[in-house]
């Protein structure tokens, strides 16, 4: 199960290298997103998941907890 | 959905995946930087007007419209002494005995809005309903400015609707 990690959290492991992957629709993702992010909406997941570094930490978000 | 892609990606061979629980609505209530066709344009909390006309729950009303009347404001904030918006003296409340007190004639609990709302919604929820004004604060309820109405309009002129809504429902406080 993915760790689960705060805002601090997430700049302190973009700092160290981790990428950070947004997995909600490309639209809301063009509007606005977290420095550096990428784009992966969940239905694409698949069929984009080479375009992620498995050798770095990954680093999964979308619009809140709900 | 993060939950899921997470889920999904170490199905997939991922050794090392994280989830930001509280997502990118948590990085904007934060005041952080974004990137994005957003970033480029005013929101709810750049486009407030910063110079507001404030008091407290015991000051009296007649000294709070002589301060608005001088500024030619017709809309004070009631704040705490950490600016925590405890209520709002719209025209109406202004015109009222001078002698109240403000926690006598205040609205309590009005409605905010967060900085980081993109203009155009700000513009056109406050057209639907009709708000001429309207305080914008941090997400924790303190008060940065207020949003007037005319000006929303006008910097939300060349800008086109968001997918994603940001106002969700009337905040009290």
């Amino acid at each position: 199960m993915a760790t689960l990690i705060d805002r601090d959290a997430v700049q302190d492991l973009v700092k160290q290298g981790a990428q950070l992957v947004e997995v909600l629709p490309a639209q809301e993702y063009a509007e606005d997103h977290l420095p550096g992010a990428v784009s992966h909406p969940l239905r694409q997941l698949d069929k984009e998941v080479d375009e992620i570094d498995r050798r770095r930490p990954v680093i999964v978000y979308c619009w809140d907890a709900a | 959905m993060a939950p899921r892609a997470a889920a999904r990606l170490e199905s997939l061979g991922f050794i090392e995946v994280l989830e930001y629980t509280a997502g990118k609505l948590d990085w904007l209530a934060a005041g952080l930087p974004t990137e994005g066709e957003n970033s480029t344009r005013p929101r709810a909390g750049d486009a407030s007007r910063k110079d507001v006309v404030v008091c407290g729950l015991k000051d009296r009303l007649g000294d709070v419209r002589d301060r608005a009347t001088e500024v030619d404001w017709d809309v004070a904030v009631v704040i705490d002494e950490n600016r925590l918006v405890l209520g709002l003296l719209r025209a109406k409340q202004l015109e009222m005995d001078p002698n109240l007190l403000v926690e006598q004639a205040m609205r309590p609990g009005p409605s905010t809005f967060r900085t980081y709302v993109p203009i155009k919604e700000m513009a056109d929820y406050m057209v639907e309903h009709e708000l001429d004004n309207a305080p914008i604060t941090t997400s924790n309820g303190k008060l940065v400015g207020v949003l007037f109405k005319s000006d929303a309009i006008g910097l939300a002129a060349s800008a086109s609707a968001a997918a994603r809504r940001m106002i969700t429902a009337p905040r009290p406080g």
